[in-house]
């Protein structure tokens, strides 16, 4: 468990005869964001349910900040920051009364409780609202106020929800800045996020959730590579008008333009042997504009692993 | 005292460092328990109170339904007064505090019932469940928060109620009334509270929370109107029962609350759908326990069930013991005339046989197989009554009321020898035993399946619903009801229809010729 502060081996959960989350195996040292994707209903806040001690697993181990969600979940809840689905706060309630009610219940004694109020409220720009009430607030501001509560207490785990959903993208930005931040303070965080973009910003590694199942985990690179070998393009001066240039035997078209073709090479290191390409192009008298790898993105990845119809 | 040189020693031999210490540490710790049940109690009161919908109706049931009652109860005094009934019309007053007291309460209702399945539907319940807070620690909290503001409305409405007919009216009420009726109303309020957040949890929905109200608001109404009644016919002694008796519910609700909160069960239904193919397999699994034919569902399904109920039948055995010596005891108390059985006297039993003496159906029948049936059904029809009584009384009042035939027994016993001369070996030879020898065993499995079904609501559901963990202790209890107690029962009843009547004849008739 030393460096880990989630390890979770065959996590499953089964609400009568249906399984959840069938069988989940996680390892997020501290310092780590990961960033967990998935389809509607492949179980991914039931996983962060688990590991937040609120759910007890059917099956499977976790330990979470060092403590088992089976044996300890007070404890485990206590060193857990959680932004759950729904903001769930109290409109009746001030934001300053909001957070001193969440931080008391945390056990933070009142000079620490007024600190981190008031520094979290400041990092979200809510300083100035403190003392509306948060059913006056707009759902941005609610996000920033469910995401202050989770951060309260200086958790070494969190586990967050859709922490951007509702944000505007200066807003969002801001959180995600945040979170990159609170990763360089020694903390393991998971993200759950239907933004693949956001994922790919945040999260030191990925773990794709299908099914109940982590189908695919890593660094967005390393997810990258499922793809097979990298596909370059070729934009061409002229149209090719049916007609192909003569290409090495190891080069295998994906894809044709009118004034372009995509390949890979189907054996060798790939891009190393571009130039030998680029050279016998120019030698049969195709003008070449551009030659460079296409991009690849992680939605690529995430309907590869997921399929199409289930995404 | 003990030295500090003393301590280590004391520690070694595992006991405390000293008894201040430990009692010091007891109060941290609970004061330390109490901490996020006050903060969550206060939290739910304050947002309370910035509710019109809530403070409305509470502040209209305290400060003005007083003042309403103290008008009707002097008008309607005024107007007896014309007839010289004022004896009638003062028993309104307080039957009128009674009421006082109640109404505010009534709002606790709506607002316990909205206590779980409103911050669930609004989300704000999850936040709640993932702070670390115990089960135990929320539950208490929730249930505090919705007990406070009712009560202080309930207490301040008597006090006004109290107060003005005092004032106004020359009300001078026994101080011991006012105490039982506070009391009332405080337990009053606990009973409903306990029950609606037991609801509350197991709602999925606030609608189905309120839809759910009915298994209190029917209970409660029918109490409400036994207490009425008792306090018009100015039985005020017996309203102390009543407080220990609610007492003992609200503290059995409380701990069926406790033991169904089920964190899981909040965040994870979403439907309130009656799916009666699902409770009958689950029922009937129950019942059968897996058991492919009759003789392996006695040798298994039945003997466990039997041996689970050990202790609970060996305690309704000892509630029979007791309620047997009561009976001798109560009856002893009084003085009988003695009564010599002559041969005209037998000769008239044996010509009527024991109708003559009870007119009841089955006896009339008996030596036949209709006295048998009608006996048989008799029985079967108490026990499921009882059994019903059990289910609103976590199995006690089914108990207590079980008892009543061996209290009468005991009775019979004192009476037999006080008024005939019969001996108790004589007596149970021959009024008891020829068929009690089987009907007492059953009773007394009936009685630990009762107490144990009645129980079952108060005991931990370990993850399952309260619905699915109810029907598999209603199919437990029927396995013993259909395996064990209905056959012991039809022995029974045979036995009292045709072997009984000839063994008491036989035992008077004894009795007459002096043997």
């Amino acid at each position: 468990m030393d460096g880990l502060g989630i390890l979770a081996q065959g996590l499953g959960k089964q609400f009568d005869d249906f399984w959840a989350v069938r069988e989940v195996h996680l390892r997020v040292p501290y310092g780590e964001v990961l960033a967990l994707l998935g389809p509607n209903g492949a179980g991914k806040t039931t996983t962060l349910r688990m590991l937040t001690a609120v759910l007890r697993p059917t099956r499977g181990r976790a330990w979470v900040a060092g403590h088992s969600v089976r044996h300890r979940p007070q404890q485990v809840r206590a060193a857990v920051g959680v932004l759950t689905e729904q903001h769930g706060l109290y409109k009746r309630m001030t934001a300053a009364e909001y957070l001193r009610f969440f931080g008391q219940l945390y056990g933070l004694d009142e000079p620490r409780l007024s600190r981190q109020v008031d520094k979290w409220l400041r990092f979200f720009g809510l300083w100035p609202h403190r003392h509306r009430r948060v059913g006056g607030y707009s759902k941005g501001m609610r996000q920033k106020l469910a995401l202050t509560r989770a951060l309260l207490h200086e958790p070494r785990v969190l586990l967050l929800d859709e922490p951007t959903s509702a944000m505007d993208p200066a807003s969002a930005y801001r959180v995600r800045a945040a979170i990159r931040e609170l990763r360089s303070v020694e903390r393991a965080i998971v993200v759950c996020t239907h933004n693949l973009a956001e994922a790919e910003q945040i999260a030191d590694r990925i773990a794709i959730l299908h099914r109940g199942r982590i189908a695919a985990v890593g660094t967005p690179e390393e997810l990258k590579a499922r793809l097979g070998p990298p596909e370059y393009e070729v934009v061409l001066g002229r149209p090719l008008n049916g007609a192909l240039p003569d290409l090495p035997a190891l080069v295998e078209i994906t894809h044709l333009g009118p004034d372009r073709f995509r390949f890979r090479w189907t054996r060798g290191a790939g891009g190393q042997l571009n130039p030998l390409l680029l050279r016998g192009l120019l030698d049969q008298g195709w003008p070449v504009r551009a030659l460079a790898p296409v991009p690849r993105s992680l939605e690529q990845v995430y309907l590869e692993v997921v399929g199409h119809d289930d995404a | 005292m003990t030295t500090p040189d003393a301590r280590p020693a004391r520690r070694a031999a595992g006991l405390a460092a000293h008894p201040r210490q430990g009692r010091a540490r007891a109060w941290a710790a609970l004061r330390a328990w109490l901490r996020p049940v006050l903060l969550i109690a206060r939290r739910e009161v304050q947002d309370q109170l910035r509710d019109w919908r809530i403070l409305t109706p509470l502040l209209g049931l305290t400060l003005f339904f007083p003042l309403l009652a103290n008008f009707t109860a002097r008008r309607m005094v005024a107007y007896m007064e014309q007839f010289d009934a004022v004896l009638i019309a003062e028993r309104l007053y307080p039957f009128l505090l009674l009421v006082v007291g109640f109404f505010p309460i009534s709002i606790s209702l709506v607002v316990a019932l909205e206590s779980f399945a409103g911050e669930r539907e609004r989300g704000t319940i999850e936040p709640l469940l993932a702070a670390p807070l115990s089960d135990a620690q929320l539950y208490v909290g929730k249930l505090l928060a919705v007990l406070v503001l009712p009560l202080a409305g309930s207490y301040l409405g008597l006090f006004s109620y109290a107060g003005t007919m005092m004032w106004r009216a020359g009300w001078r009420p026994d101080p011991l009334l006012l105490f039982v009726v506070w009391l009332l109303s405080t337990v009053q309020a606990l009973v409903m509270v306990s029950g609606a957040v037991v609801v509350s949890t197991q709602a999925t929905s606030v609608r189905g929370a309120n839809l759910l109200a009915s298994t209190i608001i029917i209970p409660v109404a029918l109490l409400l109107q036994w207490e009425s009644v008792l306090v018009f016919w100015r039985q005020f002694e017996v309203l102390w029962t009543v407080v220990a008796g609610l007492t003992v519910v609200s503290v059995l609700l409380v701990r069926m609350g406790l033991a169904h909160f089920n964190r899981e069960g909040l965040l994870g239904r979403d439907l309130d759908l009656l799916d009666l193919g699902w409770a009958w397999r689950t029922y009937w699994r129950a019942v059968t326990g897996g058991a492919r034919h009759p003789l392996e569902w006695y040798r298994g399904p039945v003997r466990d069930a039997l041996r689970a109920l050990r202790k609970p039948s060996a305690l309704a055995a000892g509630l029979a013991l007791a309620a047997f010596g009561l009976g001798a005891w109560w009856v002893a108390r009084y003085p009988w005339p003695t009564l010599t059985l002559d041969a005209e006297r037998l000769a008239a039993l044996r010509e009527h046989g024991m109708p003559s003496v009870a007119g009841w159906g089955p006896l009339n029948d008996l030596g036949s197989w209709r006295g048998w049936l009608g006996l048989w059904w008799h029985n079967l029809r108490a026990m499921l009554l009882l059994a019903f009584l059990s289910l609103f009384s976590f199995g006690v009042a089914g108990l207590l009321y079980l008892m009543v035939p061996f209290a009468i027994l005991g009775g019979g016993l004192v009476l037999a020898q006080k008024v005939l001369g019969l001996g108790p070996g004589w007596y149970l030879l021959g009024f008891v035993l020829p068929h009690g020898s089987v009907e007492i065993p059953a009773i007394l499995i009936f009685g630990g399946a009762v107490l144990r079904l009645g129980a079952s609501l108060a005991a931990p559901a370990r993850g399952q619903t309260l619905g699915a963990f109810w029907l598999r202790a209603l199919g437990e209890w029927t396995r013993v009801m259909v395996g064990v107690v209905l056959p012991l029962l039809a022995v029974a009843a045979a036995l009292e229809a045709y072997v009984s009547p000839r063994v008491a004849q036989w035992v008077l008739w004894r009795l007459m010729v002096g043997g």
